[in-house]
Parts: C-alpha cells; sequence; structure tokens
C-alpha cells in the first residue's frame, strides 16, 4: 500500500477492543419498519463488531438498493450506500486497493440475486476477502410488494396475482456452484445463531456468504414460519455442525442419512442409530451442495449452519502478491522508465 | 547469424537516380492472416527511429481470421512519412502493397494516379480472384495502366532463393510479408536495422524462424534492388525534431503511460476497473502489465463491474479508472451519476467507436458526445474533455486526473480507435516535467462534516476509510447540504443540485482559454474536437498556403468550455465544425452561443480526409464570393 494511505490511516494499536456495541451505534434513527427482521441482523452486528478486534476507522460496510441497502446508515463505521445490485462489485474495488480494511456487503434478495446476480457469481469465485450478508425476505419490499428471484412457485404478489410462475433460486446452492469458499444460512428468530455465523464468517479468509432469512411482515409476513417458529424449528430445521452427525426434533430423535446421491430424514430407534446418521463436513463441495438440496424435498428439514467453510487464498491477497513478485523478479519499476520505454531514440 | 551478411551499405548494382520527396503515403493490405499490422509497426518504427515523421492507421476487420482471400477480411496499415511535419495519415496512396486481389480491388479506389503497386502473384490465383469478384486478373489487362505495377509471386521467389537452406515451405508462407517489407524498405532506401534487431530479439530462441524472417526481408531488398523495379528510389530528408527523447506512440498505449505517471506525481496508487472491449482493451492489456509499478487492476465480470469497482477504490484513496467503449458506456452510465453524486474522484476513458448498438467495433466515430455530455439521469454534470491525436492522450489522461483529484469528480476522457491505435512519434516528458496534482486530503478533523466545501472551488474533502475518528456513510441517495446525511428536503434539493452544477461550471476558471491557429478574426473558423485535428491542420496548411482566410480553433474541453469561446466565435463570420457524427458538437455550441454553425459530418468509420475538409472550406468561401 502507498505511504500516501498510511499517512493518512495510521494504526490503531487497541485493535478496537475497548469499544463496546454501543459505539457502533450511530445518532441516527433505524428506518426500518419495527419487527422488521433486518434488526435481527443489525443486533448481532453491531454486537459482534468489539469482538473482531478491527478499529471502527477500518471497517467498511458497503450496501446496495432496497430495506437492507439502509444498513450502512446504521453503522458507527465507514459505510458506502451504492446502487441496486452493485455492493459486491463497489465493495471488491475496496477490499482490493485496500487489504488493510475489514468489508462487509449487506445486500437483499432482489439486489444480489437479480439485478447483481452477475456480481454475485463473479464474486463467489473470484474470493475476494468481503463478508457478505444477505438479507433474504423473499420479496420486493422497498418497491412494496413485488415478487423476486427467492419468491416461491405460487406466491401471489403486486406483480403475480395469480402466482410466480418462475422457479425460484436457492442461493445457498449458487453460492456454493459458483465458487465460494465459505456459505451459510440463518434465520431472524434465532439471533444468538446469527451471531455465531457473522463471526465465523468474519473469521473466515476470504469471500464469505451468509443467507439471512429476513421476515417482512408487511409484504411478505410469515414466509418462512413454517420451519422457523419455535415450536415447529426443532422439527423443521437441521442445524449443520462440522463432524457432528446430523440430528434433528425436538427429542432430538431424528436425523438425516445419505443414501446414493438422495438424503432421508429416518427415526432414531431400532432400525437407525445416531452412527448411521451424516456426519456433517464444512470442507465437502458436494455434500454442500447435497444438502441445500434439502430445501426442496417437503419431507426433510431446512438446513441451517455454516454448509462449506474452504481454506482458500483471497485474490485482494493474490494481488498483493504478484505485485510484490513483480517488482521482485522485474525490478521495482521507475516513472522514467516506463515513459521511456523499450525503443526510444535520441535526438540531439 | 546474418544470412546475407549486407545489412546496412548496400550499393546499387543499376546505375539509380533518387527522387527527393517530402511525404509518402504507404498502404500494407492484405488477408488478416498476412501479419499487416505487423509489418507496418515494423516500418514506421524504423521510419521514425531515424527521424522521419509519421502518422499511422491500422486498419482492419473486426474478424480475427476472416475467411482468406475475401474482401470484408482485408486488413490494412497505412502511414504517411515525411520530413515535414506529418499530422494525418494521408488521403491517397502512393505506394500499395497487396498480398492479395481482394487487398488490391478495395485499396484501388484511393491510389494515387501514377503510385505503385506491390503486388504478390501468389495471391491472384483463381481462387483468390474469384473472392475478389475479378474475372480475369488485374495485373494481366489494362485496369491498372494508371499506376507502377511490381508484381511477384512472393512465396515462390522465396521458396527458389531460400531452398537450399532447408527451410520448411510453411515458414516461407509465413515470412512472405517481410518479403514484401524488405521491397518497401529498398524504395526509400531506409536503414532494416531496426527491424533486423526487433527479429532477433524476438525469435532468439527460434533460430530457424528468425533465419527465414531475416533472409526473407533482406529477399525482398535483393529482388528489389537487382531487378530494377522501379527507375527511381524515393530519398525522405530528415524532419527538425527538438532535441529530446522519443519513442513511437498510440493513444491507448499513452493513456496507460499517462494513467501511470498521473498516479505518481499526485503520490496516489493506481487502480484500474475495466472489461474488454474494441477498440479500448489495449489500455487494459497495458495496465495489467505494469504490475512491477505497483498497480492494481481488476479485469471486471462487466462494464458495470468495471466502473463500480473503480468507484470502491476511489472510495478507498486510490487513483481509480475505468475504460471502456460506446456500448461499454451506456452501461456504466448509472454509476456515473454515484460517482457524482458521493462527489468521488474517478476517471473514465471512452474510446469511442461507429454505433448505435455493436455498430462498427474497430472503426472510429465520435458519436458519443451526446452521452458524454448528458448521458446520465438527473441532473449529474461532470468534466468531458477530448484528446485530439496518439500523444495528446498522454496529455490529455494527465489533466483528467488532474480535474477530477482537484474537483473530486468523475472526469470523462473521450479519445477514439483512431487516435487510440493510430501511432505518432512522441517527444517523451521527464518526470519532473509533469504537473504535481492537487488532492483534497487535508480536512478540518474537528469541524469535519463529509460534505463541507471549500468555498470557492465548492469542492469536499475526500476523507477514505482509516481515517480516524472521521467515520461516516455517503452513497446516492440526496445527500445534506454539509453533514451528508440523507434528506429528501425540497429546499435541500435544489441547494445541492445547484452546488454541483456550480462545482463544474466554475472549472472554467481553471482551464485554459480557447486559442485559435491562424487569425484572430475573419471569414472563416473551423471548429473541431478529438481526432479530426490532423486532418484540419493539414487542411489549414493547405488553405493557407493557397491565401485563404481560415482560421482553426480546436476543443478540448467539452465540459466546461473555455471562458472565452462565446468571443472567439464571434470573430469570424462563417463557422465550419467537422466532426465524425450527425452534428452532436453543432447542437451544444449553437445552443449555448446562439451562432449558427454549418455542420460537416461524416459517419463511415473513417477518419476525415484533410482533402474533403479543404474542399469544404473553399464550397463555403468560394460559393460565398459567387454569391455576392
Amino acid at each position: 500500500m502507498s505511504t500516501i494511505i498510511d499517512q493518512f490511516t495510521q494504526m490503531d494499536t487497541n485493535g478496537g477492543s475497548q469499544l463496546t456495541a454501543k459505539d457502533f451505534k450511530p445518532d441516527n434513527d433505524v428506518r426500518w419498519c419495527l419487527g422488521c427482521g433486518a434488526y435481527s441482523v443489525l443486533y448481532p452486528v453491531q454486537k459482534f463488531m468489539p469482538d473482531l478486534g478491527v478499529p471502527k476507522e477500518k471497517i467498511a460496510f458497503v450496501s446496495g438498493i432496497g430495506c437492507s441497502g439502509r444498513f450502512p446508515y446504521y453503522m458507527e463505521t465507514y459505510g458506502f450506500h451504492g446502487i441496486h445490485g452493485r455492493p459486491i462489485a463497489i465493495a471488491s474495488g475496496l477490499k482490493v486497493s485496500r487489504p488493510d480494511l475489514s468489508v462487509w456487503v449487506v445486500t437483499g434478495d432482489g439486489d444480489n440475486m437479480s439485478i447483481g446476480g452477475n456480481h454475485f457469481i463473479h464474486g463467489c469465485r473470484r474470493n475476494v476477502d468481503l463478508n457478505v450478508l444477505m438479507f433474504n425476505n423473499e420479496i420486493y419490499s422497498l418497491t412494496k410488494g413485488q415478487y423476486s428471484p427467492t419468491s416461491k412457485q405460487g406466491q401471489v404478489t403486486k406483480t403475480s396475482p395469480l402466482g410466480v410462475l418462475e422457479t425460484p433460486f436457492n442461493p445457498v446452492h449458487m453460492a456454493i456452484a459458483s465458487g465460494a469458499p465459505f456459505v451459510a444460512r440463518g434465520y431472524d428468530k434465532d439471533r444468538f445463531h446469527i451471531q455465531y455465523l457473522i463471526e465465523r464468517a468474519a473469521r473466515h479468509k476470504g469471500f464469505s456468504f451468509v443467507e439471512l432469512l429476513t421476515n417482512c411482515l408487511i409484504f411478505n409476513d410469515e414466509a418462512f414460519d413454517d420451519f422457523t417458529k419455535k415450536d415447529v424449528r426443532d422439527d423443521n430445521t437441521v442445524n449443520l455442525e462440522h463432524g457432528k452427525p446430523l440430528v434433528f426434533g425436538k427429542e432430538h430423535d431424528k436425523g438425516i442419512i445419505l443414501d446414493g446421491f438422495k438424503l432421508k430424514a429416518v427415526t432414531l430407534g431400532d432400525e437407525y442409530s445416531i452412527n448411521d446418521l451424516l456426519v456433517h463436513d464444512e470442507t465437502d463441495s458436494t455434500l454442500a451442495y447435497i444438502l441445500a438440496g434439502m430445501d426442496d424435498d417437503p419431507e426433510l428439514p431446512h438446513p441451517v449452519g455454516v454448509f462449506l467453510a474452504l481454506d482458500k487464498k483471497p485474490y485482494d491477497e493474490r494481488v498483493t502478491d504478484q505485485i510484490a513478485y513483480a517488482k521482485e523478479v522485474q525490478g521495482e519499476g521507475t516513472l522514467e522508465e516506463l515513459l521511456l520505454g523499450d525503443d526510444h531514440w535520441e535526438v540531439n | 547469424m546474418i544470412f546475407f551478411g549486407r545489412w546496412t551499405q548496400i550499393t546499387s548494382i543499376m546505375e539509380l537516380t533518387k527522387t527527393k520527396i517530402s511525404e509518402l503515403t504507404v498502404r500494407f493490405a492484405g488477408d488478416s492472416g498476412d501479419g499487416m499490422q505487423l509489418v507496418g509497426k515494423k516500418f514506421s518504427d524504423a521510419l521514425a527511429s531515424t527521424g522521419i515523421d509519421l502518422i499511422t492507421f491500422p486498419d482492419f476487420p473486426s474478424e480475427i481470421r476472416a475467411p482468406e482471400g475475401t474482401l470484408y477480411g482485408v486488413s490494412a496499415y497505412q502511414l504517411r512519412l515525411g520530413s515535414k511535419d506529418i499530422s494525418t495519415h494521408g488521403d491517397e496512396i502512393d505506394l500499395l502493397v497487396a498480398m492479395n486481389a481482394s487487398s488490391l480491388k478495395v485499396n484501388l479506389p484511393n491510389l494515387k494516379k501514377g503510385g505503385i503497386i506491390i503486388a504478390n502473384l501468389d495471391g491472384f490465383d483463381k481462387r483468390n480472384l474469384k473472392l475478389a469478384e475479378y474475372e480475369q486478373s488485374p495485373i494481366d489487362t489494362d485496369e491498372l495502366a494508371d499506376f507502377k505495377v511490381i508484381a511477384l509471386d512472393m512465396v515462390g521467389e522465396a521458396r527458389a532463393k531460400l531452398k537450399e537452406h532447408g527451410f520448411p515451405p510453411k515458414t516461407l508462407k509465413k515470412s512472405k510479408n517481410f518479403l514484401a517489407l524488405g521491397i518497401v524498405y529498398w524504395l526509400i532506401d531506409l536503414n532494416m536495422s531496426s527491424t533486423v534487431n526487433w527479429l532477433e530479439k524476438k525469435f532468439r530462441k527460434n533460430e530457424e524462424a528468425l533465419k527465414a524472417n531475416t533472409s526473407v526481408l533482406q529477399l525482398g531488398w535483393e529482388y528489389a534492388e537487382q531487378q530494377n523495379i522501379v527507375e527511381t528510389q524515393f530519398e525522405v530528408g530528415n524532419k527538425h525534431f527538438e532535441p529530446g527523447n522519443y519513442r513511437n506512440i498510440a493513444g491507448n498505449q499513452a493513456v496507460a503511460i499517462g494513467l501511470v505517471a498521473a498516479s505518481r506525481k499526485a503520490e496516489l496508487p493506481l487502480f484500474l476497473g475495466s472489461y474488454p472491449i474494441t477498440p479500448a482493451t489495449e489500455i487494459l492489456q497495458y495496465i495489467s502489465s505494469y504490475k512491477k509499478y505497483g498497480v492494481k487492476h481488476l479485469q471486471a465480470e462487466d462494464e458495470i463491474a468495471g466502473i463500480t469497482s473503480a468507484i470502491g477504490a476511489s472510495y478507498g484513496g486510490y487513483l481509480s479508472v475505468t475504460t471502456t467503449s460506446g456500448p461499454g458506456l451506456s452501461l456504466k452510465t448509472e454509476a456515473l451519476g454515484l460517482a457524482v453524486m458521493t462527489e468521488l474522484p474517478l476517471i473514465v476513458v471512452d474510446v469511442m467507436r461507429a454505433g448505435p448498438s455493436t455498430g462498427m467495433p474497430t472503426k472510429p466515430e465520435q458519436s458519443d458526445l451526446n452521452q458524454a455530455l448528458f448521458g446520465r439521469h438527473g441532473e449529474a454534470p461532470m468534466p468531458v474533455i477530448a484528446a485530439s491525436s496518439p500523444s495528446d492522450c498522454f496529455d490529455m489522461t494527465i489533466e483528467a486526473a488532474r480535474l477530477a483529484l482537484k474537483y473530486m469528480t468523475p472526469v470523462l476522457l473521450l479519445t477514439d480507435g483512431y487516435i487510440g491505435q493510430s501511432t505518432e512519434p512522441w517527444k517523451i516528458p521527464s518526470p519532473a516535467e509533469l504537473p504535481s496534482l492537487v488532492k483534497n486530503l487535508e480536512v478540518d478533523k474537528e469541524n469535519f462534516q463529509p460534505y463541507m466545501r471549500d468555498p470557492e472551488t465548492l469542492v469536499r474533502p475526500w476523507v477514505f476509510p482509516g481515517m480516524k475518528g472521521l467515520e461516516h456513510r455517503i452513497g446516492g441517495l440526496e445527500k445534506q447540504d454539509g453533514s451528508g446525511k440523507v434528506s429528501y428536503d425540497a429546499a435541500n434539493h435544489q441547494k445541492m443540485t445547484d452546488i454541483r452544477q456550480r462545482k463544474i461550471q466554475g472549472i472554467q476558471n481553471d482551464i485554459p482559454d480557447a486559442t485559435v491557429t491562424g487569425p484572430e478574426s475573419g471569414e472563416l473558423l473551423i471548429v473541431g474536437w478529438g481526432s479530426t485535428k490532423g486532418a484540419i491542420t493539414t487542411a489549414m496548411d493547405r488553405l493557407t498556403e493557397e491565401g485563404y482566410d481560415v482560421a482553426h480553433l480546436h476543443l478540448k474541453h467539452m465540459n466546461p468550455f473555455p471562458k472565452n469561446l462565446g468571443n472567439v466565435l464571434a470573430n469570424y463570420r462563417n463557422i465550419l465544425l467537422p466532426e465524425m457524427n450527425t452534428g452532436q458538437l453543432k447542437m451544444v455550441l449553437q445552443a449555448q452561443y446562439l451562432r449558427d454553425i454549418i455542420g460537416f459530418n461524416k459517419v463511415q468509420g473513417q477518419p476525415f480526409k484533410a482533402s474533403e475538409i479543404e474542399n469544404k472550406v473553399k464550397e463555403i468561401l468560394v460559393g460565398e464570393e459567387v454569391m455576392s
């Protein structure tokens, strides 16, 4: 990095450790609807920030358009509210130029899966060290209720009065297939779990994608209630934990087995013991892809947790390394040398 | 190593006269795969390094390897060389190298009466003639009676002469372009050593290819010499160049070097976010090879990511750039508005090509001016500047950086495919000669607000992440004056819109006045912008010589215009505005200064010829005389 940036951005040796969640709350009001699922991401993020160990002037939140786009205004850090669909591209430029920063992207299902779909898949593949938090409420809320690329087939919205005809994206599938090294999912009714996922994403070097199911109580209320409400969640979700068998159910009496390439839910008892169950492996992308497919099978619970956590060198580090390599092999370039080029001549 | 041994001093076997010429237009034409661009470039390097002035013009189809022998697959490299100031690539061809029938056919209309054709007979066989839609070979008919034809079977000649050295025939076929080049070298009696040196460097690990190419080059020279192909060789004197270091430079390369130079002078690191697009791609390619200069680049997934990643890097404190051509600029327009709203420095380079839509990617046009000036939603003013020649691309890149950094604004730099890919000798500046660039990094920390402004320039400070205690949020939503907080207040929006407009308009005070070449008032002023400068300058020279009352004004700053522009325009009875579009600058000038302007518009994917402008001026001036 250049000296001029160093000169204007001195290092803080405290590493932000003496800060509290309050230090990350700016003085302006949060303008999301009361009861919005987005709060369930904002508070854990604010709470986690002091533990990140990065001074707050070295943290930047970048967002796109939609309800999620307001997020940077609610963080007392550096923030950039971009244009629709582009936060990953903006954040990539920021992080590649400034690897010293902790760069976060907050986006939504419309912003990230529709208008910004291209940046998302290439972000996954390029692997810039970003933490991407995607609010998925399966609806366009800020434009007041049109279907989104994650809305369910048949869903009635303002632009699908007779039901959505399209098939929705599965964001976790897309992220894994596009090469994202870290993929996770949480939901608004479990803030503790969200905080865990945020911490995991932050600690993971490289492109970290976290899908957050956030209920929109105005335009798509109860979208996730069938598996996230307290009374049903244990039976209808399975928490993925590395190295542990896939057990679920209120009584921890159910589990998932792998039968060929197909997942099956079984009841533990005479026929199946815990040893028959599939054991989660965060480093297996094929397994991660299969697990994400549980969403499509009504017989299976919805998977949450960390699907994938692969150790891959981030792009921004590769850029820095390549420059160092070029300087080492070719020597540090001077402006004079560049101006003169290889085949200049002199007139006397 | 050297095959025939005689490289520098070759004395003619026959008694030869030499004709002194002050300028000459040469065009190498052949199939896309014939290597015409390469020999053209090597020839121009040799000319320039011996002190001959020149302008080159690579003119090639979009197809990478168009079907061999076709009319649409002809690739050409034209250059005008001379002992005086050369400012265009030449209207009419004096010397045409035609590697096949099609390349003869498409270029014949531009060949000067009495001009020389070097034809490769190998490319005039039955198949090639059919593809070129010739019933009979033009070489055997009187169709070429007005020209001097040197026809030879290049592959056959090479094969016969070099057989004993055991080169496979394939190598020979590939090297035939160097045979043609050897003949051209002999015709103007030019030292071939720069090309030989280049071949030695390029093929230092492939002795066979080196031998084949140098031998064939030498063979061309010897063939010309021994066959006594013309009565007279040409002799081109040297132009008087000011002392200094020179190199041949194309506009796209000049932009790339200019960006690094600007970053060094601004003491800021450089970031390029870009997506490949003809004819701007070379800038991205050059920058990607500048790693040892510490430059960062991101080849983005699309044009939008190109500009938005650059905006991200600008937010991070880098001198940031995105490069593109027309269709890409269309895709970037929304993000340009974001850069206007966030008031971040950003350079956008548009190497214009013929549109609309995909248009003609390899052909130049100046038809993005309206898009550059107005192509954004909302009131989104930004400086627009234009480069007028390959080497001017360097100066205008530095100017773009100067304006972007000093005024915290995106700046659009317009060049086009013509100057982007043409080359000319460039007097290389020393780093110390280049201007240092002002940045807005000093901030009053006590009273900091993201949208506090310098009272004079209205510029806001550049505060990027990492600066302690200055954390703040910016974005595309309207800002409250000063605090930068989101605001939908009616009066505030009016105020902010006015401020953004005034800030850009105020740049008028910081750019040079418009100056004219020629009389300060009179009958006719030619107003030009961008790449038309060469053709206008050449036309001006001829017109002035013939006693016409003509002046020339070439605009570099398209928004804002120089302060005195209205006064200058008022000093002439007629204003002629040649531009490679249907009248975009004409409309803007007429609207702003309420002056009638005669548009002269060419949209053929080809630059203006000097003669076209010359004739147009005569038509206006003589036509008037007749009427009065």
